[in-house]
C-alpha cells in the first residue's frame, strides 16, 4: 500500500488521539475533585461550598464539550480510516467500544444534564450522586477505551480464523481475558491516576495564580488544599503504576522498553540512562524484571535474536521471523484454494502449517528489518520528559501539603506558586509524552506482532485523507483556542464569592 | 443455547431499535434547523436553544453507541462502508462536532466565533446531520459500489479487504435521488417532531402559536417525501439471500419481506399511526401538547421496523452494485458467535439505562421552559 497514505493516516490519527487527550484528563481529573467539593457542601451544609463546585463545574463543562466533540471522531476512525484492521480485529476490538458507549457514554450524559440543569429540581442527595455518577461514567469509559488500546499492545484471548481471515473470541473466556488483561489494568490505572494529577495541577496552578493576586483567597486556599491532597495521591499512583507499567512493557514488547532506554546491546544487568552519559549502572534490570539478575534484550539483540527468553527458549532473529510471517500468508491462501476447490485433507494440513507460523502473521508485511525499531530518539526523550515532570510534580505537592499542614501563608512562598502555577501547561506536556511512549514506541506494529500499520489502514485516496487532516487541524486548533480564551475569563472573572 | 443465526437477527434488531432512536432523537437537529422562524426576539431564541440544548448529548451518545455497537455486532460493514463512503461519514461527523461545542461556548464571553456564529453552526448541523443520516440509511436498500475481499489481507504488496468503486468516496449517494428523497423525509421529520417537542417543553404563547402555525407546513412535506420512499421502497427489487447463500435479484424483496414478517408489519403499521395520530392531534388542537410522546413513539417504531426489513428475512442489507457475491447480509458480516454471545449479555443492561435515562429526564423536564428561568442566571446557554 503506498507509504504516503499511510503515513497520512497515522497523522490523522495521532492528530485526534492527541487533541482528544487534551480534554479526557481534566475530565478525569476534576470531575473527581468537583465530587469531593461537593460531598464537603452536602455534608457541611454551607452555603460556600456549593459556589466553589459551581465554579469547577464550569470549568468541566466547557472542556467536556471538546472532549466529546474530538472523540467522536476517534470512534468512526477505525472505521474511516483503518478499514483492513477493524475487518481482522473487530471481533474483539469492536465489542469495548460498543460496552463503552452503552454503559459509560449514556451515564455520563445522561447525569451530566441532571448536574447542570438539576440545581433547584432535584434533591441534594440526588443531585451529588449525579456527579459521582457522571465522574463514574467518565472513568468507566476510559476503562473500555483502554481495553481496547492494552490489547492492540498485548492481543491477549484471540483466535485466527482463517475461514473468515480474522481475529476472533474463542469464547465468552477469552472476552474476560481481554476485559481484565494485566496489560488492561495496568493501563487503566497509570492513565486515571494521570487524569487525577492533571485535575489536581490545574485546580491548583489556577489556585496559585489567584493567592498571587491576593484576589478569592478563601476560594483559593480551600481549593488548594483539596487539589494538592488529590495531586499527592495521584503522584504515589502515578508512580507506582508507571513502574508496573514498565515491567509489562518489558514482558509483552521487549522492542518498544530498549526504544525507551535507547539500548542497543543488552546485557545482564543493563544501566539506566538519565541522560546523556549519566547511567545508573544495572537499574535498567531492576526496574524491568525486579531483579538484579536478568537479561534485558537490546534492540539488536532483538533484531538478531539468539538469546534466551524468559520461557527458556531462544529468541528468533528478525528474518525468521520475517520468512515464517510469509510462510503464514502464503499457506493462508493455499488453504483458502483447497478448501474452495473441496480438497479436505490438504485444507487440514495447511491449516495445521499455518496454526505453526501464526504468532509471527503480522511479520509476513514487514519488508525490511529495520522497520521494526519504532523511531528511538522520539521516544527516549519522550520517556524522558514524563518521568522528569512526574518527579516534578510529586515535589510540588509534598511541598504545598507540608506548608498547609504547617499553616505557612503560602503566599510568603511566590516561587513556589508561580511553579505551581507553571506547572498547568507541563502536566499537558507530560502526559501527552506518556502517550507518545506508549503509541509510537510500539511502532510498527497496529497489534503487536500480528498486524502492521503498513496493513492496517483503508484504501482512500492519500488526498482524501490529507484534506481531511487539515480539516481537523483547522477545526480542532481552533476549538482549542476558543476553550483557552474562554477559561481564561472564566477565570479571571472569578468565583465572585463575597468573603 | 442460544444458536448463531437468532444472535445475528437479534443484533440487527438492537441495531435497529438504535437506529429508531436516533432517528427520534434528531428532532434536536430540527429544532436547529427551525428555531429562527420561531423566534422574534432574543429571549424567545434562547429558550428554544436551551430546550434542546438539554437534549443534544442524547443523540450524539445515540450516534456514537450505535457506531460502536455495528462495529462489534457487524464488523465488515463498519470497515466497508466507513472506510468506502469515507467523505459521506466524516461529513456527517464534522457537522456533529462543531454541533457539540456550540451550546456550551455560546454562552462564553471569548469564544471567537461569537454567539451567532456557533448558533450557525448549529443551523449547519440542523440541516445536514439528518439529511446525510437519512441518506446513508438509504443505501442499505440502493445499495453501494464497493467489493470485499478478505483474502486479499494475505497480498503482501496491497492488503486491503474493502474496496470502494467510486472515487467520490461517497458523495455519489448524494446524486441518487431516491437517497435524497429519504433523506429529505428525515430531515422534514426531524423537524415536525422539534416542532411538538417545543409545544411540550417551552411554555410561551407566543412560541406556541408559531409552532402549530409551522407545523401545517413542514408536515405535508414530511408526508411527501416520506410517502415517496416508502412507494419506492415497496415496488423495488432488492438483493437476497438464497440457496448456497448466494445472492440474487429478487423483484418486490422488500414488499415480500413486510408481508412475510407479520411482527414488523405491526410494529412498522403502529409506528406510522402513531406518528401521524400524534401530528394530526396537535394540528387540531389548540392545547394538547402531547405529541412529541405518540409521534416520537411512532418514530421509533416505524424507523426500527424499516431497518429491520433491511436486513431480517434474508435480505442483503448493504448490497453491493458492483458484484453481488460482496453484497453484506447479517451471516456474512457479523461477528463471531462468542462476541455477539457477550453483546447479548450486554445488551441486558440497555433496559436499565433506558430506565434511568428516562427517570432523569422527567427530573429536569419536570417545569417547562420559561423566560423567567432563562434570567434567573442559572446554567443557561
Ligand atoms: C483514559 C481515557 C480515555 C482515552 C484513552 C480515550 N477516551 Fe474518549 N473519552 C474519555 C476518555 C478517554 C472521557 C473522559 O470519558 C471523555 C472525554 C471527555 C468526555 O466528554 O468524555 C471521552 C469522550 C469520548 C467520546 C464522546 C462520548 C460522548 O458521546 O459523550 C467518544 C466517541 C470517545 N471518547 C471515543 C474514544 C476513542 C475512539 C478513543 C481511542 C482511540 C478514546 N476515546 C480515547
Ligand atoms: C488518547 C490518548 C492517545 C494518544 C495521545 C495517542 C497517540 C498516538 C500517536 C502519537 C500515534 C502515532 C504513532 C506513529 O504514527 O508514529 C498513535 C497511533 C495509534 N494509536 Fe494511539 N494514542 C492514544 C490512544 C489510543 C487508543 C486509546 C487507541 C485504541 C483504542 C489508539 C490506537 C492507535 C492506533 C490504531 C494507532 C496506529 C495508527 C498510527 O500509527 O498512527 N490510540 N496514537
Ligand atoms: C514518574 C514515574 C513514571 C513512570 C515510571 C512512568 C512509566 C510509564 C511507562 C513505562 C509507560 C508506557 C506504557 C506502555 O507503553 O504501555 C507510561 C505511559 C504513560 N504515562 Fe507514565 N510514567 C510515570 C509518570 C507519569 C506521569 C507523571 C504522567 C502524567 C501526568 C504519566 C502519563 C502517562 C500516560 C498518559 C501514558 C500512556 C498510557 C499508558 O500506556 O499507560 N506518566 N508511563
Amino acid at each position: 500500500m503506498d507509504v504516503t497514505l499511510i503515513d497520512w493516516s497515522r497523522a490523522q490519527f495521532a492528530l485526534t488521539a492527541m487533541y482528544h487527550w487534551l480534554f479526557v484528563p481534566l475530565t478525569l481529573g476534576l470531575g473527581v475533585i468537583m465530587g469531593i467539593m461537593e460531598t464537603i457542601y452536602v455534608v457541611r451544609g454551607e452555603d460556600y461550598w456549593r459556589r466553589v463546585t459551581q465554579f469547577w463545574m464550569k470549568v468541566f463543562g466547557v472542556n467536556f464539550a471538546v472532549g466529546v466533540a474530538t472523540g467522536l471522531i476517534l470512534e468512526f476512525e477505525f472505521g474511516t480510516n483503518w478499514s483492513n484492521y477493524s475487518w481482522l480485529v473487530g471481533d474483539i476490538f469492536g465489542a469495548p467500544l460498543a460496552i463503552e458507549g452503552i454503559v459509560a457514554f449514556f451515564m455520563e450524559s445522561t447525569f451530566i444534564a441532571v448536574m447542570y440543569f438539576g440545581w433547584n429540581k432535584v434533591s441534594r442527595g440526588f443531585h451529588l450522586a449525579s456527579t459521582w455518577l457522571t465522574t463514574l461514567g467518565a472513568t468507566l469509559s476510559a476503562w473500555w477505551i483502554l481495553v481496547a488500546n492494552a490489547w492492540m499492545q498485548y492481543p491477549v484471548g484471540t483466535t485466527f480464523n482463517p475461514d473468515t481471515v480474522r481475529n476472533e473470541m474463542a469464547s465468552i473466556g477469552s472476552f474476560l481475558q481481554v476485559a481484565f488483561s494485566p496489560m488492561a489494568v495496568v493501563k487503566f490505572c497509570h492513565t486515571v491516576s494521570a487524569g487525577w494529577l492533571t485535575g489536581a495541577v490545574v485546580v491548583v496552578g489556577i489556585s496559585a495564580w489567584y493567592l498571587l493576586r491576593h484576589r478569592e483567597e478563601r476560594f483559593a486556599r480551600s481549593s488548594m488544599l483539596v487539589g494538592s491532597i488529590v495531586g499527592l495521591v495521584a503522584c504515589g499512583m502515578v508512580m507506582l503504576t508507571g513502574d508496573s507499567s514498565g515491567i509489562m512493557v518489558g514482558k509483552a514488547q521487549p522492542m518498544k522498553l530498549a526504544a525507551f532506554e535507547g539500548l542497543y546491546e543488552g546485557s545482564e544487568q543493563a544501566p539506566f540512562t538519565i541522560v546523556g552519559d549519566i547511567k545508573i549502572p544495572g537499574m535498567l534490570t531492576v526496574l524491568a524484571t525486579h531483579k538484579l539478575h536478568a537479561f534485558v534484550p537490546g534492540i539488536n539483540d532483538i533484531l538478531e535474536g539468539g538469546y534466551m527468553l524468559p520461557d527458556s527458549t531462544i529468541a528468533l532473529s528478525a528474518e525468521e521471523k520475517m520468512s515464517r510471517g510469509a510462510e503464514a500468508l502464503s499457506t493462508l491462501r493455499y488453504y483458502r484454494h483447497s478448501r474452495a476447490a473441496g480438497r479436505t485433507q490438504e485444507a487440514v494440513v495447511m491449516k495445521d502449517e499455518l496454526l505453526k507460523n501464526l504468532p509471527y502473521f503480522g511479520y509476513g508485511h514487514i519488508k525490511d528489518k529495520q522497520d521494526l525499531v519504532p523511531p528511538v530518539p522520539i521516544v527516549f526523550w519522550a520517556f524522558r520528559v514524563m518521568v522528569g515532570l512526574g518527579a516534578l510534580f510529586c515535589l510540588i505537592f509534598f511541598l504545598l501539603i507540608v506548608m498547609q499542614w504547617k499553616k505557612v501563608p503560602l503566599t510568603r512562598w511566590p516561587l513556589l506558586l508561580h511553579t505551581a502555577f507553571w506547572c498547568i501547561p507541563l502536566v499537558y506536556v507530560c502526559s501527552q509524552a506518556g502517550w507518545v511512549c506508549a503509541e509510537v514506541g510500539r511502532q510498527p506494529w497496529a497489534i503487536q506482532d500480528l498486524l502492521p500499520v503498513t496493513a492496517a489502514a483503508s484504501s482512500l485516496q492519500t488526498t482524501s485523507v490529507r484534506i481531511t487532516f487539515f480539516i481537523f487541524l483547522a477545526i480542532f486548533t481552533l476549538l482549542l483556542i476558543a476553550e483557552l480564551r474562554i477559561l481564561f475569563r472564566v477565570v479571571k472573572k472569578g468565583p465572585a464569592i463575597e468573603e | 443455547m442460544i444458536s448463531y443465526l437468532f444472535l445475528q437477527n437479534y443484533w440487527w434488531f438492537l441495531i435497529s431499535l438504535l437506529g429508531g432512536l436516533l432517528v427520534f432523537l434528531l428532532f434536536v437537529q430540527g429544532g436547529n434547523s427551525i428555531y429562527p422562524a420561531l423566534a422574534r426576539d432574543e429571549a424567545s431564541r434562547r429558550m428554544l436553544i436551551n430546550s434542546t440544548g438539554r437534549k443534544w448529548e442524547f443523540t450524539f451518545t445515540t450516534l456514537v453507541t450505535f457506531g460502536g455497537a455495528f462495529f462489534a455486532s457487524f464488523p465488515l460493514f463498519y470497515s466497508t462502508s466507513f472506510g468506502g463512503a469515507y467523505w459521506l461519514w466524516m461529513l456527517i461527523l464534522l457537522s456533529f462536532v462543531l454541533q457539540a461545542v456550540s451550546y456550551e461556548f455560546q454562552g462564553h464571553m471569548g469564544n471567537i466565533l461569537g454567539r451567532r456564529g456557533y448558533r450557525l453552526l448549529l443551523q449547519v448541523n440542523g440541516f445536514t446531520g439528518p439529511l446525510l443520516l437519512g441518506v446513508a440509511v438509504a443505501t442499505f436498500f440502493t445499495g453501494a459500489d464497493f467489493t470485499v475481499n478478505q483474502l486479499r489481507l494475505s497480498i503482501i504488496s496491497n492488503p486491503v479487504v474493502s474496496t470502494w468503486g467510486s472515487t467520490w468516496h461517497g458523495l455519489e449517494a448524494l446524486a441518487n435521488p431516491w437517497n435524497l428523497t429519504l433523506g429529505l423525509a428525515v430531515f422534514f421529520l426531524s423537524r415536525v417532531l422539534a416542532l411538538q417537542y417545543f409545544i411540550n417543553n417551552v411554555r410561551d404563547e407566543q412560541i406556541e402559536a408559531r409552532a402549530r402555525r409551522r407545523l401545517w407546513i413542514e408536515t405535508p412535506l414530511f408526508l411527501i417525501f416520506f410517502l415517496t420512499f416508502l412507494g419506492r421502497l415497496l415496488t423495488m427489487s432488492g438483493q437476497g439471500v438464497g440457496h448456497w447463500n448466494l445472492v440474487e435479484i429478487i423483484p418486490l424483496k422488500y414488499l415480500h419481506n413486510l408481508l412475510e414478517q407479520p411482527f414488523v408489519l405491526v410494529l412498522f403499521v403502529a409506528g406510522v399511526v402513531l406518528v401521524l395520530w400524534g401530528t394530526l392531534r396537535t394540528l387540531l388542537s389548540k392545547t394538547w401538547r402531547r405529541g412529541i410522546w405518540l409521534s416520537g413513539t411512532g418514530t421509533v417504531l416505524t424507523v426500527t421496523a424499516m431497518l429491520l426489513l433491511a436486513g431480517w428475512n434474508d435480505t442483503c442489507y448493504y448490497p453491493s452494485l458492483a458484484d453481488t457475491r460482496s453484497s453484506l447480509y447479517l451471516y456474512n458480516s457479523c461477528a463471531s458467535a462468542p462476541t455477539l454471545q457477550v453483546m447479548a449479555i450486554v445488551s441486558l443492561l440497555i433496559p436499565f439505562v433506558l430506565a434511568y435515562i428516562f427517570y432523569c429526564w422527567r427530573a429536569i423536564d419536570r417545569k417547562p421552559i420559561t423566560r423567567e428561568e432563562m434570567e434567573s442566571g442559572k446554567h443557561v446557554y
